[in-house]
């Protein structure tokens, strides 16, 4: 197969399937206890320079008590996969920990607007960027997670999103149909929210799943929060609900409304008030960096940020919007 | 005639394409909200699929994000982005919506930025988002979007969207699947469809108490008429009334 065209956006990750199968042959798949705080986990998993991965979708069942931890311990020049990336992008842009970027969606919050601080780092030069799409980012992990090197798509082709970008197009040996080909994208830690993990990391999600299954399997370090621990006799009870299993996973950590102020599945809906200030606090940087010292920086864990900002109240309130239970309690 | 706005009329407008029977791919806003009127009124059976993976909800109030609970609301199927995606790579997503900053004359699109620097713009959107992958995978791409010669422009600072590139046959010589494309474009003031040939957009319709002359002047580019242009219908009784009333009661996409 010929390369025909080359995009020209830097390939920020070692695609060699070869190279991650050396890693992957020297992973522990031990049926221990991977039980840990988020501080411990982030601290000993994440290295400055890492290229991260995070799963659910920008304000969707995202690990936030992660996210904050990233910047309370100052991590710096961080690979980023901004895929899907919104709230999550949101929060990394406010600690400027990252420097390289794969971009499939960045700054926005969808239908709330877009992040004026985001876009002002994005707009700075400080961040290299390479262009993909969301469904071309999912093809790059799921080329990792199948162990190869690359993977066939149809679509870029034609447009500055595949000359930006780090894909090739090449003729099918089969068809001769044009295709542009993405390189597999092994990510060094991934950060993912669960609703229910047993302590060796077998994991349990509902609701839609994104592209999480290939980003686990195919990140060489896994750092799973979960809305509650569940027993491993739960978890071998009915292993058809399984998702992720305990050797993809290198730390877990019990963290309750873990997604706030994102929604969580059938748990909680997102928190549109407080993330309506996030959008209108950015616009003023010295009120901004307060906002930060007082939900982030100032904050011991996970939980002092959830009670700063209404606490259990507030909590059962986002339950009932989750359900739709209108009326119960204003 | 009823009273209306221009958001009910280009969403009552959108609704209408889509045929009972049809696949959908929306986002959230004024797609979402044409899908789940076509819903409630011609198409009960529109599956409408979300791209973080929810596949035919009863969409219960406007989602706020394509990925939050309200996508799987009663769904089928709580699915995955890469099978939504690869559903529609197989041919079988009919329709989506997209929009963005800046529009050509082929359909193309950008949102993802303005200036020539690409590590350094000078405004940065968000990017491609799915919209890249919804727009070559969907049999027809809409757009629906005010009509200003900002947006509706000669040439596009940087494609982020394939719309039929550079007309003719140049879509499918890139390699993105023959028969697939923009298929119209939905304003405030009129509807536009692509010249089979040329692959010029072109009007076909107009929405009552605007001119030729006002589409012409608000867009940046020639634009090509259809032999026979028509009246784009304004909504009926019926469709404003499930549009307020159940589609969307809070006026979340109607009260912009």
């Amino acid at each position: 197969m010929d390369v025909i065209e080359k995009g020209v956006g830097r390939i920020f990750t070692d695609p060699d399937a070869n190279n991650a199968r050396e890693y992957f042959r020297h992973k522990s798949r031990a049926l221990v206890s991977k039980l840990t705080t988020v501080k411990e986990a982030v601290s000993e998993l994440i290295k400055d320079g890492d290229y991260i991965s995070i799963g659910g979708f920008g304000a969707n069942r995202i690990a936030t008590s992660a996210l904050h931890e990233i910047l309370r311990q100052k991590k710096k020049n961080l690979g980023l996969a901004g895929h899907t990336a919104t709230h999550d992008f949101q929060v990394l842009s406010a600690g400027k920990v990252f420097n390289r970027l794969d971009i499939a969606y960045i700054i926005g919050l969808e239908a709330r607007g877009l992040s004026p601080n985001a876009r002002a780092y994005m707009q700075s030069g400080e961040v290299e960027v390479s262009e993909w799409t969301n469904y071309t980012l999912s093809v790059r992990y799921k080329a990792a997670a199948a162990g190869v090197s690359f993977h066939p798509i149809r679509n870029m082709m034609g447009t500055d999103t595949f000359k930006f970008s780090g894909a090739v197009t090449v003729n099918c040996p089969f068809t001769g149909q044009k295709y542009a080909l993405v390189p597999a994208l092994y990510s060094d830690v991934a950060l993912i929210h669960v609703h229910e993990a047993d302590i060796y990391g077998n994991c349990r999600m509902r609701g839609i799943i994104m592209s999480d299954l290939d980003i686990v399997r195919s990140s060489k370090k896994v750092i799973v929060t979960c809305e509650r621990l569940i027993p491993n006799d739960e978890i071998r009870r009915e292993p058809t609900q399984t998702l992720i299993p305990y050797y993809c996973v290198d730390a877990v950590c019990e963290v309750p409304y873990g997604s706030y102020p994102g929604n969580m599945y059938q748990e909680y809906f997102s928190d549109e008030e407080h993330l309506r200030e996030w959008l209108k606090v950015e616009k003023d940087p010295e009120a901004f960096q307060k906002f930060l010292d007082k939900n982030i920086y100032s904050c011991q864990d996970h939980f002092e940020y959830v009670e700063r900002n209404g606490g259990i109240r507030k909590m059962q309130m986002l339950r009932q919007k989750e359900w739709l239970f209108r009326g119960a309690r204003q | 005639m009823a009273d209306y706005n221009v958001m009910e009329m280009m969403i009552c407008s959108a609704a209408r394409e889509l045929e009972d029977g049809a696949c959908v791919g929306v986002g959230t806003g004024a797609p979402c909200a044409a899908a789940m009127l076509a819903q409630k009124t011609k198409s009960p059976n529109l599956t409408i699929i979300f791209e973080a993976g929810g596949v035919a909800p009863l969409v219960p109030e406007m989602p706020i994000s394509v990925g939050d609970s309200r996508t799987t609301w009663k769904a089928c199927m709580a699915s995955t982005m890469p099978d939504v995606m690869e559903t529609g790579c197989r041919g079988m997503l009919d329709y989506t919506f997209l929009g963005g900053a800046e529009i050509d004359m082929y359909g193309n699109l950008n949102s993802t930025r303005i200036g020539s620097d690409h590590q350094k713009p000078k405004v940065r959107f968000p990017g491609s988002g799915g919209a890249n992958d919804f727009a070559s995978f969907a049999w027809r791409m809409m757009v629906l979007t005010p009509q200003d010669s900002k947006r509706f422009v000669e040439k596009c600072t940087y494609i982020t969207t394939p719309g039929w590139i550079k007309g003719g046959n140049s879509r499918a010589e890139c390699g993105l699947a023959p028969g697939a494309g923009p298929y119209k474009i939905i304003t405030n003031m009129a509807v536009m469809d692509f010249e089979p040939e040329s692959k010029r957009m072109r009007i076909i319709a107009l929405n009552h108490g605007y001119a030729l002359k006002d589409v012409q002047e608000n867009c940046g580019f020639e634009l090509l008429k259809a032999e026979k242009i028509v009246e784009n219908p304004p909504p009926t009784e019926q469709e404003l009334a499930i549009l307020r009333e159940e589609v969307d009661p809070y006026r979340y996409v109607i009260g912009r």
